[in-house]
């Protein structure tokens, strides 16, 4: 299969992704987005590393993917943090760094 | 022959010891007991002297030619031409100056061991002590202009520490600090001068500057003259010369010993060192030399005069102390090198003997100063009236006391030298007889007269005692640190004291037999392998001379003694008489000339008219106008800027994203 048919699906995914990011209001579902776009990043990286024949882009895949499990750890452990202190789980309020 | 070690390496240990000693008293303060800071003190610095004499030893073993031995331990700063070492150079001129200094420093150490006996801050009073010895054999040891500017600058810290050393003392923490700015003064002309050297002769090394100095300049070319005067700037305001004097009798407020030993016998002199070493640049300008031989000239006159006049028992000694550096600088500026630190030799021996001598007065009155409220403790101190009639004998030039055949030498030498200066040789016999009344001053109004009560009180055994106040302020004092001590030490109770004082008195009365015209010479020839390339150096006066010289000085000091009895015992009140039919005069006098006045307003109010201009105009309106200018600029700026901070992370989000596409569609425009 061409590599472009995987670049398509990687910028689709991405988009999707970036536009939950803007568009949702709950922290969980916005983490879930974030890696979502990961992930398509993830896949275009594999993608050329496949076209290219080298190995490279899928370390940085697996690299990527280590990132994201402590970016999902920090992430879980503040929406937790914030539903215990019985927080609205709403990013829109929370807007204590208004300049 | 192993413990045969050289020249320079009892140089190094003459450093060491004083170095260890300090630093032993300053850590073990706490849990040395009793008198042992002191002891350990003493103890340090006369193994310094062992070890000097040591030095000189192996000196004189080798030709008179090759006595000056360079030793380095390591290299400071090498770089661009500038090779600047931890040098020193070993050769007749610093090896007589350590013999001075750490001899008559050992002396004063053993006299501090009773003196201060009670005072809290013992320890650390050894400490500085200490500290202070081993800066001045730096100082002297140093082989090169660098290190001679740091021990220069280690002095004036210890002089400063030993000034303020009861720092409860307002007066003594205030002379403290004027010492140090003074002293900081001669610090600037002396690095000037070094910077100077460098520039013109590419080294800092005494023997390589002196070498390429006759070469590089022709006789009083204007650099050699900035040089030397810069020098003499740092020069004079050590020794305490016009118009940086002033300190010095200030310098007062510190322990007697401390008197004793910085601001007389040792470091003021430093400045005669300091032009006697660098006599190559200053034959090189003779301009300059004369220069400083006038100011020594002015000083020695001035000091003189005011000795007369001031009523403190210190100060008098302090005045005293100023004049005689004047003829020292008068010698080393002229010429006479051997005859200058001759004299500075015995005058450290006598003038350290009057301050010990003046310190168990002191303590007899129970603090009191003023020689106004002595009198007759010539029976209640018969050890101490003796050791200063002895030193006041030398200060006089008493015929066969040390200070005749010294100070006579300078003058003589003067006379001899021709030209226009025979004017040293007549204003330096007219303060010699000034000198003479002033020593007997102190003597007969102290020792002789009608016994006080103190004195009375005295011959029967009790030691008086006071409320400690300061003498020059008459406040109540602080006992924890302030005076000497609850306790008074006289020298006829103390045997550290006594034994300190009578080898003082042992060097005032004899040690001018080391330089006797026409029979020996040892000092003069000794010192001579430091001025080898001196013209000067070789011109003696003729014995004949020496002995007329001699003749005047001697008819002058008896002169001014009689003088001094009839004024002050024949006669008692004549001098009142003449204080009030000469009020102007007097006034003059004990003003110390209004120096301090003059100071105070040439100095002193311009810079606080200055200070409180720059504290109402400059800070309060131009700087704290630019400083709240600033602030606003930023704080309305900030207000346009901060609505973009709207707290909601999606809108970020949003300008990010929006960024990065807008980023990569412009790439991908440009590149397509």
């Amino acid at each position: 299969v061409d590599v472009s048919w995987y670049l398509i699906l990687s910028a689709l995914l991405f988009a999707i992704g970036a536009g939950g990011v803007l568009i949702r209001r709950s922290p969980l579902v916005i983490l879930l987005c974030l890696e979502l776009m990961l992930n398509a990043g993830n896949l275009a990286l594999v993608a050329f590393a496949r076209d290219h024949g080298d190995q490279d882009g899928q370390v940085f895949a697996l690299i990527v993917m280590v990132v994201a499990a402590c970016e999902v750890v920090v992430g879980l452990g503040l929406i937790v943090a914030m539903f215990r202190r019985r927080l609205p789980l709403n990013v829109d309020e929370m807007r204590n760094l208004r300049g | 022959v192993g413990w045969f070690v050289s020249a320079t390496t009892y140089a190094w240990l003459v450093l060491a010891f004083p170095l260890a000693g300090c630093l032993v008293n300053a850590f073990g303060w706490r849990v040395l007991p009793g008198r042992a800071a002191g002891w350990i003190g003493t103890a340090a610095i006369g193994l310094a002297f062992l070890n000097a004499i040591g030095a000189l030893l192996m000196l004189l073993d080798k030709p008179v030619e090759s006595r000056e031995l360079t030793s380095s331990l390591w290299t400071y700063a090498s770089a661009g031409g500038l090779d600047v070492k931890l040098g020193i150079l070993v050769d007749p001129l610093s090896v007589f100056m350590i013999l001075v200094v750490s001899g008559i420093s050992t002396l004063i150490h053993l006299y501090s061991v009773a003196y201060l006996d009670s005072d809290r801050g013992y320890a650390r009073y050894f400490a500085y002590l200490n500290f202070f010895v081993f800066s001045m054999l730096l100082l002297v040891l140093a082989g090169n202009f660098v290190l001679l500017i740091v021990g220069w600058a280690f002095v004036g810290f210890a002089s400063y520490a030993l000034i303020s050393f009861w720092y409860r003392r307002n007066t003594a923490t205030r002379a403290g600090m004027k010492a140090f700015v003074i002293n900081v003064i001669g610090d600037v002309g002396l690095v000037l001068a070094a910077f100077f050297i460098f520039r013109e002769l590419g080294s800092f090394d005494y023997l390589a500057v002196f070498d390429a100095a006759p070469e590089q300049f022709s006789t009083n070319q204007g650099v050699v003259i900035a040089i030397c005067l810069l020098l003499c700037v740092g020069a004079f305001a050590k020794s305490a010369q016009l118009p940086l004097h002033t300190w010095l009798p200030d310098a007062m407020e510190g322990p007697t010993p401390v008197s004793a030993l910085i601001h007389a016998a040792t470091m003021v002199t430093a400045g005669v060192y300091l032009i006697a070493r660098a006599h190559p640049l200053f034959e090189l300008a003779p301009t300059a030399a004369d220069i400083s031989a006038f100011i020594g000239l002015a000083t020695l006159i001035f000091a003189a005069t005011v000795a007369l006049a001031v009523t403190d028992l210190k100060r008098i000694i302090a005045y005293s102390t100023i004049s005689q550096i004047g003829y020292m600088v008068v010698g080393a500026s002229i010429g006479a090198y051997a005859a200058g630190l001759f004299h500075l030799m015995t005058h450290a021996f006598f003038k350290a003997l009057l301050f010990m001598a003046a310190g168990s007065v002191i303590s007899a009155m129970a603090g009191t100063q003023d020689i106004d409220r002595m009198g007759g403790l010539r029976r209640a101190l018969p050890f101490t009236s003796t050791m200063m009639i002895i030193g006041a004998l030398a200060l006089a030039a008493f015929p066969g006391t040390s200070g005749f055949f010294s100070k006579d030498e300078i003058l003589v030498f003067a006379a001899e030298r021709g030209g226009f200066y025979w004017i040293f040789t007549v204003g330096g016999y007219l303060a010699a007889l000034l000198t003479a009344v002033y020593a007997f001053r102190i003597v007969f109004r102290v020792f002789w007269g009608e016994p006080v009560e103190e004195a009375r009180e005295l011959e029967h055994g009790h030691l008086a005692h006071a409320e400690p106040e300061n003498p020059m302020s008459g406040e109540p004092e602080d006992t924890d640190v302030g005076f000497p001590g609850p306790e008074h030490h006289i020298a006829e109770r103390d045997w550290p004291m006594q034994w300190a004082m009578a080898v003082l008195g042992f060097g005032a009365l004899f040690a001018g037999a080391l330089q006797i015209p026409g029979l020996d010479d040892v000092v003069h020839s000794f010192l001579h392998g430091s001025f080898l390339d001196s013209p000067l150096y070789e011109q003696v006066p003729s014995v004949t001379a020496d002995w007329e010289g001699l003749g005047i000085g001697g008819i002058l000091a008896v002169l001014g003694i009689a003088v001094a009895y009839l004024v002050w015992v024949a006669r008692p009140g004549t001098s009142t008489a003449l204080a009030a039919r000469l009020r102007g005069v007097h006034a003059f006098l004990v003003h110390k000339w209004y120096f301090d006045e003059l100071y105070d307003a040439l100095v002193y109010r311009p810079v606080i008219a200055v200070g409180r201009f720059a504290s109402t105009v400059v800070e309060r309106v131009v700087v704290q106008g630019i400083v709240t200018g600033a602030v606003e600029a930023v704080r309305s700026v900030g207000v346009v800027v901060r609505g973009a901070q709207s707290g909601f992370v999606r809108a970020y989000a949003l300008l990010l994203v929006g960024g990065f596409a807008a980023l990569g569609l412009y790439f991908l425009i440009v590149s397509g």
